[in-house]
């Protein structure tokens, strides 16, 4: 590939336990291209989050690395905002508040304090927030406040913007509303993105690629799939085209037959592991099938 | 107000009151009469029967100070304490008031006489004395605070200090003031020595054996506060870079602040209830030295006064825990959360 943006490169994860090492991740490889919208999909506790948090810095690989920009990555930083799940913002500031801490942040040194205001207004009026960013986060509802959180993570200009499971805490007609913003936000702005996902339809309509990650322990990349959908794409149109079902039928498929056994095919050694460990990716595999 | 005169104001909200109002009526009536009941007939009742077995077990007890007091000596005792105040209080003003005539006098004889001007010393009434019991848990208290909200910080952000402090705290914390005292006594007198003292040594010697019974709590709870801030917003700090001071400025001092001000709540209700021992002990002139005193006295009136004394002691120091339950509600972040 020509355009090399982000490179995961052999990437693995140990988390260490009373009983040794557990291995959560091993062997991840993939290259995103800048403005490349990719999923990670894949059952509870199959180290999808970890794949995340270490492109976040939050967590350090064991084996292997991350590079952005010709860079490793070994810490955190605003280059990698986060969306996290259950939207993280600091309940005693108000939603413009909670942007303008980011951005004084990231742009104290480049922006005048006007032009920060203005940027966080326009961010704000990106994820439609503006009628409410006096309100502090007890104030509006779930989805209002994961608009929020996205409107603080576009506003410190990531290379790359992670999301984790940022809908998966919203009911379904919410989730399907934010869907539409993201997909609009994404039309004007062609952000480089990782998201995680349980949803298929939500990866399908979302994504340029789904990248499907197998069970753990030792999880990795299972299948990629291309999903080569002409954009701007609606979603009640998509209800009824072949080719979008046949991408939703593929993701299923390899979540609920290929890796649907996983954990009976395991070496007796992990099962072992599994048990005894705190990561309860077993019992989670279960409830998932 | 009648529903008429309510249609004749008829603005919105009114009409939407009025609305209401009629249809809920009944029930809206009820409820009201059983909240009065709770909130208010209740503890009245509940009040009255403890001064019927009051009155009735004080009766009983024979001490070498007469009967014990029942509620009406009680009463008598403190009319008399507000009456033996607003006598301190006109003797002061009249005593200025001589003064300053004969200070006039003395200056339209000759305008370059040097005027005396004393300030009077009458014996501090029991309005007096609570006010200074106030004055000296307020400044042990703050004393206390300065010191254990930082130290609660440092401790709740690192687990070695954490580990340092934890033993100390708790080895200090169950200690009674009485066993302070001495030692704050010796030390004061120690290293304290102004020729034209400041502050009086009792003062000193209580507020902080205030301080040093009043400083765990607050340290143990803001400790707990700050170690328990939710991971999802230390990840928040370490995406965004923010620097040691801003993340105590934004994150850690605001997410703590709530059970912060739960510990600085307790904080002060000890310190008030160790103050009036201190006081006792210390001889500082507030509430605690006029209970050692009427005990000491032994009159035939000394134990209603030493009750009164128990009422204003409690009344204060309810008022001091309402105080603070304001002041908590109104720095809480979490306004759903319940403070009673």
């Amino acid at each position: 590939m020509a355009n090399e943006h982000l490179i995961l490169s052999q990437v693995g994860i140990a988390f260490p336990t009373p009983n040794g090492p557990f291995t959560a991740l091993e062997n991840v490889n993939l290259k995103i291209e800048k403005g490349e919208f990719v999923s990670l999909i894949g059952h509870s506790g199959c180290g999808k989050s970890t794949v995340l948090n270490i492109v976040a810095g939050l967590y350090q690989a064991t084996t292997g690395g991350v590079i952005l920009d010709g860079k490793e990555v070994d810490e955190p930083g605003p280059d990698r905002a986060v969306v996290f799940q259950n939207h993280s913002l600091l309940p005693w500031l108000t939603a413009r508040e909670n942007v303008e801490l980011a951005v004084k942040q990231v742009f104290k040194k480049s922006k005048s304090k006007a032009e920060m205001a203005e940027w966080v207004e326009h961010n704000l009026s990106l994820v439609h927030m503006e009628h409410a960013m006096h309100k502090r986060p007890d104030e509006i509802s779930g989805g209002m406040k994961q608009r929020v959180g996205i409107a603080r993570a576009l506003a410190m200009e990531p290379k790359v913007l992670l999301m984790d499971e940022p809908f998966g805490a919203l009911d379904a007609l919410t989730r399907a509303h934010m869907q539409d913003s993201l997909i609009e936000i994404q039309a004007r702005l062609n952000n480089t993105v990782i998201m995680i996902t349980h949803d298929v339809d939500e990866a399908v309509l979302l994504s340029d690629r789904i990248v499907m990650m197998t069970n753990g322990p030792a999880a990795t990349i299972g299948e990629i799939l291309k999903v080569e959908l002409p954009r701007p794409r609606n979603r009640v149109e998509l209800a009824n085209d072949p080719q979008y079902n046949h991408y939703r039928a593929e993701v299923l498929k390899f979540l609920y037959e290929r890796q649907r056994h996983t954990e009976q095919k395991e070496p007796v050694e992990s099962k072992k592991q599994d048990e005894t460990n705190v990561t309860p990716i077993g019992k989670e595999t279960v409830r998932a099938a | 107000m009648t529903t008429d005169t309510l249609k004749m104001l008829g603005s919105a909200p009114m009409r939407y009151f009025n609305k209401r109002f009629e249809g809920f009526r009944e029930d809206f009536s009820n409820i009201n009469l059983q909240e009065l009941a709770k909130s208010i007939v209740i503890p009245c009742v509940a009040f009255s029967i403890f001064l019927l077995i009051w009155a009735a077990a004080a009766s009983q007890v024979n001490t070498s100070l007469g009967k014990l007091p029942g509620p009406a000596r009680v009463w008598e005792q403190a009319m008399v304490l507000v009456d033996e105040h607003n006598e301190e209080r006109g003797k002061e003003q009249r005593f200025y008031e001589r003064q300053e005539k004969r200070n006039a006098l003395k200056l339209a004889e000759d305008p370059n006489a040097e005027v005396k001007i004393r300030t009077y010393t009458g014996k501090p009434t029991f309005f007096d004395q609570i006010w200074t019991s106030l004055v000296t848990v307020a400044t042990g208290f703050f004393i206390a605070s300065l010191f254990a909200i930082p130290i609660g910080i440092v401790c709740g952000l690192s687990p070695v200090l954490y580990q340092a402090f934890n033993p100390l705290i708790q080895i200090f914390k169950p200690v009674s003031p009485l066993a302070w005292l001495p030692i704050v006594t010796m030390i004061v007198s120690a290293v304290y020595v102004a020729n034209d003292p400041m502050f009086e040594k009792s003062y000193l010697n209580s507020a902080i054996t205030v301080t040093l019974c009043c400083i765990w709590p607050t340290i143990i709870n803001t400790t707990v506060g700050v170690s328990n801030i939710s991971k999802d917003l230390l990840n928040v700090s370490q995406v965004l870079r923010l620097g040691w001071w801003t993340r105590v400025t934004k994150i850690v001092l605001p997410s703590s602040i709530p059970m912060m001000f739960a510990g600085l709540r307790v904080s002060l209700g000890i310190g008030w209830m160790v103050l009036i021992a201190a006081e006792m002990l210390a001889q500082n002139p507030g509430l605690g030295k006029f209970v050692w005193d009427e005990f000491q006295n032994g009159s035939s009136n000394s134990l209603a006064r030493i009750m009164v004394a128990v009422f204003a002691i409690g009344l204060v120091g309810f008022m001091l825990d309402r105080l603070m339950l304001q002041l908590q509600k109104k720095v809480s972040w979490d306004k759903n959360a319940v403070l009673r």
